[in-house]
């Protein structure tokens, strides 16, 4: 059971890494990820929103869904440690 | 020297006065440098996350000079409860806000129809908002983290 479990972790993790062969390089301007969005946010992120740092403006604006779910996520693991844990009086 | 021994001997644990001294110091600092980052997230990468943790890590150092019952004298559990809830609620809360008001979900420029500002204005407030919310939440849930895990859950006595 133990090597079948090792087996399956090394295949696993070998499919990953053949995988990343396809990613284009770290930081390649033309690679998708910085011909559409990036350009868009360093062109007008200050203008529409008048935040200085770009990374405020997009992780506070653009993807404020992301950091509200973030935050429900701390949210919920700190209430799932009370609800299991406390038992105090008050 | 017998009174000495009693003294000694009526002490909690750990309790040490060069450290309660510089602790009792260093907290404001602390909790001020705490809300400079949260307010700051516009001008460099920090927020509300950041700023949270560190005005939660305040009552971590408290309770770890003193004791958990300071702590919770100072930032009681309903407190803690409320905290945590509001901060939550207000970035929930602005998010619906701004749905109501006729746009999008967290779509900060439609809150000028309730003060006008101008939207870009808006959106830079939406976020300070938004950041206030996430520093209250973090806040407590750290302190309410430690307390717990800290206590094993009884809140009497910690580390």
């Amino acid at each position: 059971m133990k090597a079948l479990a090792l087996l399956a972790t090394v295949v696993t993790g070998s499919i990953l890494l053949y995988g990343t062969q396809d990613f284009p390089a770290w930081g390649d301007p033309t690679s998708p990820a910085s011909t559409h969005l990036s350009e868009y946010y360093i062109e007008n992120a200050v203008e529409e929103t008048h935040a200085p740092n770009l990374v405020t403006a997009v992780l506070g604006d653009y993807r404020s869904y992301d950091t509200m779910f973030e935050m429900i996520v701390i949210y919920c693991a700190g209430m799932a440690v009370m609800g299991v844990l406390r038992r105090s009086k008050e | 020297m017998k009174t000495l021994q009693e003294r000694a001997r009526q002490r909690s644990v750990g309790e040490n006065l060069i450290i309660q001294t510089s602790v009792r110091m260093m907290i404001p600092f602390i909790q001020l440098f705490g809300l400079y980052v949260i307010v700051h997230g516009h001008y460099s990468p920090v927020g509300g996350f950041q700023g949270g943790v560190l005005l939660g890590s305040s009552i971590v150092l408290m309770a770890l000079a003193y004791d958990l019952k300071t702590t919770t004298d100072y930032f009681s559990e309903r407190a803690n409860i409320i905290t945590s809830n509001a901060g939550a609620l207000i970035f929930t809360g602005v998010g619906l806000l701004c749905a109501f008001l006729g746009g999008l979900f967290l779509d900060y420029a439609v809150l000028d129809r309730l003060i006008p500002l101008g939207p870009a204005e808006w959106r830079s407030m939406g976020i300070f908002l938004v950041e206030v919310g996430v520093g209250l939440a973090v806040m407590s849930i750290m302190a309410s983290l430690f307390w717990d895990l800290g206590s094993g859950g009884s809140m009497d006595e910690g580390l």
